[in-house]
């Protein structure tokens, strides 16, 4: 079923180039601040996040002139390491800002977490594709059973994260499934699941309490230092390289809050010029997906495509208080090497798939 | 999988408008909470209206002084800005070169400093280097009416006297300049500042006149001397309206140094109790036994009800027998027969004391009420204090005798003066005061204080009847030594022992006014424990007899030829 490599989707890449670029400009306008405060040097976020780009950008060549049916065989022990090295996270990890989930080494430090995802994706799709033919419930199941365990591992600490492993193991059998029936029924599970969960815990209701008021919370501090820099903004913003907010307003301003930045120093145009390069981005995964009749090959890509929509949804519901606050950031643009290091290597997947799409 | 991607380009849109709707819509709210956020206030002192006497002569001011500051960020020549800050302010080098070199956003160098010396460090041109203007209170007369017009904290509000009472109409509002700022409170630079000029405050115009003043001030200060008195107080007023002219409590301190202790304070152990005991105006702070002065009241109550007359008959052995008491005239021997007229002349107690009990506790006390006398006056500074009275159901007959010759009670100097002025102007209860009007900065006029319409609180007929009494008492009775040749002045001295009445300390006073027939000026000297003589006929009334000689002229008062009847 292998056919011979075409050319990889011009477009994808080319929006892959831009988003990272515009990301690194944005990375240094927002956390210049933060990085003169704290280690004296404007560039410190920047130059670590260039670091890890030009890291990803090899990561991404390489694995875009790889033909990828040959990482299928990877795809197992891909995944037993993610789990061994989330396990190790829990017990050898560096904390920062109260979570454990960095590893050392040496100088570097790494996030299992963000390893996981493209594992679950690449687990995922060899497995879905397998089941060709097994009934829809079981193959459910199957997926589930999967992916439980690097879910328990990650969720421990990392809810969020584990909520996107989840959305993405949904999301592919979703598209795997002809039937929408069952999904109707999952949703409406899971959204029970999620209610049931939320009351569990005291301090997580506490945060649906700050979502609907975040300006009486000591807690939505945040959420109102975000929303205050989104107002300031208006239509073309304050001009990049000119927010206040991220002056030590808005906590963490590189990290899952820097849309809201983005929103002050661009303004409206800015944010959503922002949102449809991602939308771009999502709409090149379908088309290679759909024009994909590998089985392997589509899923991949759709597992990435899912991945992107749910964080950049998330986030940007998240800063504009859409949803409660939870630690979600926003791809190619928030600070954080790992991630940036691996979305790359998911966009090397897709650009691999698609040079044996029928584009 | 088209699915998928519509769900999620849907969600895109509908965050989208979501941004859309925060961002334009709601962007008023946010962009405003997100401004009051990073800007930091910057007040600018307005400046503090002046304090004018009735003629436009400015007795509180304010002057330009400099508060100079360093920048860290901003200097580029700090060897430079060391040296010429060391000179100019007169500062140690170490000093200056410590907060010069310290990386702060803006350091203090000094405050205070006076405006030549801070145009001077301008002239340099140093970067980095700031010289704001500010502006200090500053009295052109050291201590004149010091504790009348009170003095300013460092903020520029009022601490005392008419400093704090007329604080709304002086302060001013201050001025704002908005910087922005990040979290850590750091200005940021080229953000830009939006400024709101202050608006100075309102000059107040007082009925204090300067001439008058310093002539109290000179005849307090000459007699405090001489009798090496404790304090010696003078009110002088117009009886007609109530406008203060002079109101000096010796010794005064110096408004420009009112932290400073005079000598006279610094045996008390607590600084703030010395100080405030500096600060206290004894005209209407403090009170005191009025003595024989208040004779007036009783004079003016007995022959409104009709129960003297002038020429009344009455004999004093030099004592009265109220009760079981024996009351003792001042007149040992005992004035024999005389009229009430003579009685006030000579200030016989034991006329006075059967002037008060054919009053009567009842009538006496609806008299006390009527004259004003048992509330405060009203007067436009801060503190004034009440008259002590004995309650009405504990005042048997010997403290009503005690009562009619002005002992076992006490009232304030003011309360006295603004009670005899209301008696002898016709018989209209007046509001002493100070404030006239307010002003602004152009001179227009802004304000014009009123004061309630006075009521009447004795009759007409009555009231020239007791300035004829007042009259004959300087003209050849115990206040004769406030005579002046020419002119008509009425009066009435007084002499009270202070408690506990074994100290054998004394206050002797006299109050006088003239022309006894159209009251223009009403004078109250009150010497608080003089040494040697200590009879206010004899030490008090001269006092008052050579103010009247200057200010006399000065107010445009003729004198008189004196007319037939008056003489004696």
């Amino acid at each position: 079923m292998q056919k011979k490599a075409g050319k990889a989707d011009g477009l994808l890449l080319l929006t892959v180039l831009f988003l990272a670029g515009f990301g690194l400009l944005v990375l240094y306008s927002m956390s210049a601040y933060n990085g003169r405060v704290r280690f004296g040097d404007d560039a410190y976020y920047f130059k670590k996040q260039l670091f890890a780009m030009l890291l990803g950008f090899g990561l991404m060549y390489g694995i875009a002139r790889l033909d990828y049916h040959t990482l299928e065989r990877f795809a197992v022990p891909a995944y037993l390491i993610s789990l061994v090295l989330s396990g190790a996270v829990l017990l050898f990890g560096d904390a920062y800002n109260g979570s454990r989930r960095w590893l050392s080494i040496g100088p570097l430090s790494f996030q299992p977490a963000e390893y996981a995802k493209p594992a679950v994706i690449l687990l995922l799709a060899s497995a879905v594709s397998r089941m060709q033919g097994k009934r829809g419930w079981w193959r459910s199941a199957a997926v589930f059973a999967l992916v439980l365990p690097i879910v328990g591992l990650v969720g421990t600490n990392n809810l969020s994260t584990a909520v996107i492993i989840l959305g993405i193991a949904g999301i592919l059998l979703f598209i795997s499934n002809p039937r929408y029936l069952p999904f109707l029924w999952m949703l409406l599970a899971g959204s029970g699941f999620l209610g049931i969960f939320l009351s569990l815990e005291a301090y997580r209701l506490e945060r649906v309490a700050i979502w609907q008021h975040p300006e009486q919370y000591e807690k939505g501090y945040q959420t109102m230092q975000g929303l205050y820099a989104i107002g300031s903004g208006g239509l073309f913003g304050r001009g990049i390289g000119n927010s206040i907010q991220k002056l030590g307003f808005v906590p963490e301003a590189q990290n899952d809050m820097i849309f809201s930045v983005i929103c002050e120093e661009m303004g409206l145009f800015g944010a959503w010029f922002l949102m449809l390069l991602f939308a771009v981005l999502l709409w090149r995964f379908m088309a290679i997906a759909t024009h994909t009749a590998d089985l392997f090959g589509a899923l991949i890509v759709a597992g990435i495509m899912g991945h992107i929509a749910i964080q950049v949804i998330l986030n940007i519901a998240v800063v504009t208080n859409t949803i409660p606050n939870t630690g979600i950031t926003l791809p190619f643009v928030s600070y954080g090497g790992t991630s940036m290091l691996f979305l790359l290597a998911e966009m090397g997947l897709a650009l691999s798939v698609s040079r044996y799409s029928q584009l | 999988m088209v699915l998928v991607f519509a769900a999620s380009l849907l969600a895109l849109v509908l965050l989208g408008v979501r941004l859309g709707k925060l961002m334009l819509a709601d962007s008023g709210y946010y962009a405003k909470l997100a401004e009051d956020l990073h800007e930091r206030e910057r007040p600018i002192k307005a400046a503090r209206g002046r304090i004018l006497d009735r003629n436009g002569e400015v007795l509180a001011d304010n002057r330009t002084v400099c508060t100079i500051s360093v920048i860290h960020s901003q200097i580029t020549e700090p060897e430079r800005v060391i040296e010429v800050l060391t000179k100019e302010l007169g500062l140690d080098e170490a000093t200056v070169q410590k907060k010069v070199e310290k990386v702060s956003s803006m350091e203090w160098i000094q405050k205070n400093v006076e405006k030549e010396v801070g145009d001077r460090i301008r002239s340099y041109g140093l970067s980095g280097v700031k010289v704001d203007e500010d502006y200090r209170r500053y009295y052109p007369y050291g201590d004149m009416a010091s504790k009348v017009l009170g003095f300013t904290g460092g903020d520029n509000q009022g601490i005392i006297g008419l400093e704090v009472e007329y604080e709304s109409i002086l302060e001013g509002i201050p001025g704002q300049i908005l910087a922005l700022t990040d979290a850590r409170g750091i200005e940021l630079t080229g953000a830009g500042e939006s400024r709101r000029d202050p608006i100075a405050g309102k000059d107040l115009v007082i009925s204090l006149d300067y001439n008058i003043q310093q002539y109290a001030e000179q005849a307090a200060r000459q007699v405090m001397e001489e009798k090496q008195a404790d304090s010696v107080s003078i009110l002088i007023m117009n009886p007609k309206n109530g406008e203060i002219y002079a109101m000096t409590n010796m010794p005064e301190f110096d408004l420009n140094e009112p932290f400073t202790l005079l000598p006279e304070y610094t045996g008390i152990a607590e600084k703030q109790d010395a100080l405030n005991q500096m600060w206290r105006n004894g005209c209407i702070n403090d009170t005191y036994e009025p003595g024989s002065t208040f004779k007036i009241i009783t004079a003016s109550a007995g022959l409104e009800a009709g129960v003297v007359t002038l020429n009344d008959t009455f004999s004093c052995p030099g004592y009265r027998i109220v009760e079981d008491r024996r009351i003792r005239c001042h007149k040992v021997a005992g004035h024999g027969a005389e009229t009430f007229l003579q009685a006030a002349q000579n200030s016989c107690n034991p006329v006075f004391i059967d002037v008060g009990l054919r009053l009567g506790v009842d009538r006496y006390f609806s008299y006390f009420h009527q004259f004003g006398l048992s509330k405060k006056t009203g007067i436009d500074l801060p503190g004034e204090a009440a008259t002590i009275m004995h309650k009405k159901e504990n005042v048997g007959q010997v403290e009503l005798a005690t009562i009619s010759f002005g002992q076992s009670f006490q009232i304030t100097p003011v309360q006295l003066i603004a009670t005899v002025s209301s008696l002898i102007n016709g018989g209209t209860r007046v509001v002493p005061h100070f404030g006239l009007q307010a002003r602004d900065t152009s001179g227009a006029l802004t304000q014009i204080f009123s004061y309630p319409e006075g009521e009447r609180i004795l009759s007409e007929q009555t009231s020239e009847t007791l300035r004829y009494v007042l009259e004959q008492v300087v003209d050849g009775g115990s206040g004769k030594n406030a005579y002046i040749e020419g002119y008509r002045i009425g009066g009435k001295t007084a002499t009270s022992e202070t408690l506990p009445r074994s100290a054998n300390k004394y206050i002797s006073s006299f109050i006088g006014f003239a022309p006894a027939d159209d009251p223009q000026v009403i004078a109250l000297c009150v010497i608080n424990n003089p040494q040697g003589l200590y009879y206010g006929g004899l030490i008090a009334a001269p006092v008052v007899k050579g103010i009247f000689e200057n200010i006399l002229p000065y107010l445009g008062i003729e004198k008189a030829i004196p007319l037939a009847e008056t003489e004696k």
